[in-house]
């Protein structure tokens, strides 16, 4: 599953096991997650300890862009596909990556650290182009800066 | 003098928030005391004579909705803060979270006050994950203070706020789809009658408000109604939040005075475009909204204006673009975000914004044809006709006025 059941079980306990916190309770599983998205089983845990269907929950989990479908890496990067960022030529970052990770958007390295992902405003028009990596936004990218960012995002994963 | 306004902004960037006793020195929650002396009567007065209109977009009289609240009688009532910031181009209520969380809560326990509701809630989006942070430590300090909580500030008012944090979806922000997801349901609008304000969170009436809606709340009641009104130039009330960007000198959010012109606010404020063009088109109010044409920069800022010509204050975003940018390449960008956007619930949304979004795309190839653009249009009034929610409504807004102001460029991407 990713994740342990003693470790969703603590999630559910924390919403009282109500299925009108379906939404914060994937949420906080996935970041529990390995590969940070959830597994079919993982569902359908959910779904019988909230006594939901995992219809109901797929339904959920399919239609939120930040419910993961797929395994995302260590590093989940974000571009922004919004009309500002393309005003400020994104394309240019958006390409540098593909190219430096050799993967295109919804793909992951092979070896797990990076994935990348297009991705609608996440509210940084005023220091675009931007991405999100981790959920945290970097802006006023350029291709050198891109690069660095990388780069120790690299040297991190070894330590 | 400075063409800039700050009111609503007054506290940006001046206090921590665990400095609360900094926050009260400031002149902080000001609003609040006057409105737990003054009463709920004298909260709507003031609403009304400032002439605020609710900022999420629709801009419908906040006195009104706030006084058919207080009215409706229920046992249990709900506030909601709206701050599922989607519309691309806009991030003031980023700002408005972030530089002074205290002064939304304020607007919020107002609301809560006046309405006779027990429990607020603030909706914000999954992207602003830290500001949530930030925000539930703001509820605990002024819970800590008696600002929140049992017996606000030695009155019978009591009022709990809790955060909620969304999953990633635009269409959330429309009120019905963000109380679904509140209810662990799929974001999807609902058919309304009943309208939230009967039947909303947890199935009781509840009153929804965009994040700046609260602030502007709190600030008339903190420096009152004339001094805010007056804030606005040439007898326009008020003053805006908006977000600047694209291609701009000094991108960011800045309050504006209503009254103020396009070209002031692009030049003055934002330093101009960035290779010094005089600037194509705005987008103001966000994707959802009309191009403007530098034809009519010289617009002042108002509702009214706006309304005269087709433009929309909406969110208040604004984003420039310059001459290097091709009209059809700009309404990708937008035809395919409503694209991904839409949910999918009622088929003139789901389907509109794919086929307009692929005859856009003909249009950037430089290869489509006259019954294409025909169909354009007939796509885009069927969906303003016969959507079901805000989202397919306002959809084609941008590719309409495209269509209007830019006619020349367009067609000469049309194959004859």
């Amino acid at each position: 599953m990713g994740i342990s059941k003693e470790r969703i079980e603590d999630v559910l306990a924390k919403y009282d096991y109500r299925a009108d916190a379906l939404v914060p309770i994937l949420m906080d599983t996935q970041s529990l997650c390995v590969d940070h998205f959830l597994t079919e089983a993982t569902q359908k845990y959910i779904a019988k300890k909230l006594d939901l269907t995992y219809v109901d929950v797929y339904e959920v989990s399919s239609f939120f862009a930040a419910l993961h479908k797929t395994p995302k890496g260590k590093y989940h990067i974000q571009v922004c596909d919004s009309s500002v960022c393309r005003i400020n030529k994104k394309d240019i970052i958006q390409t540098f990556l593909e190219q430096h990770l050799q993967i295109e958007p919804g793909q992951m390295t092979p070896d797990g650290l990076f994935s990348l992902e297009k991705t609608t405003c996440f509210g940084a028009c005023d220091i675009s182009p931007a991405v999100r990596i981790n959920k945290k936004v970097h802006g006023h990218l350029t291709i050198q800066k891109m690069k660095k960012l990388l780069g120790e995002l690299k040297e991190a994963s070894h330590v | 003098m400075s063409k800039t306004r700050s009111l609503i902004s007054e506290f940006f960037d001046k206090y921590q928030i665990d400095h609360f006793d900094d926050y009260i020195r400031l002149g902080g929650f000001k609003g609040l005391k006057k409105a737990l002396e003054a009463g709920p009567d004298y909260v709507i007065e003031a609403l009304k004579k400032s002439e605020l209109r609710g900022r999420g977009g629709a801009a419908y009289p906040a006195y009104k909705k706030w006084s058919s609240s207080k009215e409706r009688q229920a046992p249990t009532k709900y506030v909601l803060v709206n701050g599922d910031e989607g519309e691309p181009g806009t991030f003031k209520d980023r700002d408005l979270l972030d530089k002074d969380p205290y002064k939304v809560l304020e607007g919020l326990i107002i609301a809560g006050y006046t309405i006779g509701a027990q429990e607020g809630y603030i909706y914000i989006r999954e992207e602003y994950e830290l500001i949530r942070q930030k925000l539930t430590e703001a509820i605990a300090h002024a819970k800590h203070h008696n600002y929140l909580g049992q017996n606000i500030l030695g009155t019978d008012f009591s009022f709990q706020v809790k955060v909620y944090t969304g999953a990633g979806a635009y269409v959330c922000g429309e009120n019905t789809a963000l109380i679904e997801s509140m209810h662990g349901n799929v974001g999807r609008p609902r058919v309304k009658r009943p309208r939230v304000s009967e039947k909303g969170l947890f199935h009781q009436p509840t009153m929804v408000n965009n994040v700046e809606t609260f602030a502007c709340a709190a600030t008339i009641l903190a420096h009152g109604a004339d001094t805010y009104a007056n804030a606005g130039l040439n007898g326009f009330k008020g003053t805006k939040m908006i977000s600047l960007c694209g291609n701009i000198s000094k991108p960011g959010v800045y309050e504006v005075p209503f009254g103020i012109t396009l070209r002031e606010i692009i030049e003055d404020i934002g330093g101009g475009t960035r290779d010094l063009s005089l600037g194509k088109f705005v987008q103001s109010g966000g994707a959802s909204c009309a191009l403007i044409p530098y034809t009519h920069f010289d617009t002042p800022y108002t509702y009214e204006d706006f309304d005269k010509e087709g433009f929309s204050i909406g969110s208040g975003a604004i984003v420039v673009a310059n001459g290097n940018i091709r009209v059809v390449d700009y309404l990708s960008s937008v035809t395919s975000f409503f694209e991904h956007e839409s949910c999918g619930k009622c088929t003139p949304c789901r389907e509109g914004t794919k086929r307009m979004h692929e005859i856009i795309e003909d249009l950037c190839r430089d290869q489509a044809s006259q019954k294409q653009i025909d169909r354009l249009n007939q796509i885009a009034y069927t969906m303003i006709d016969s959507s079901l929610c805000g989202l397919g409504q306002t959809a084609p807004a941008a590719t309409l006025s495209a269509l209007k102001h830019f006619e020349d460029e367009i067609m000469e991407s049309v194959v004859l």
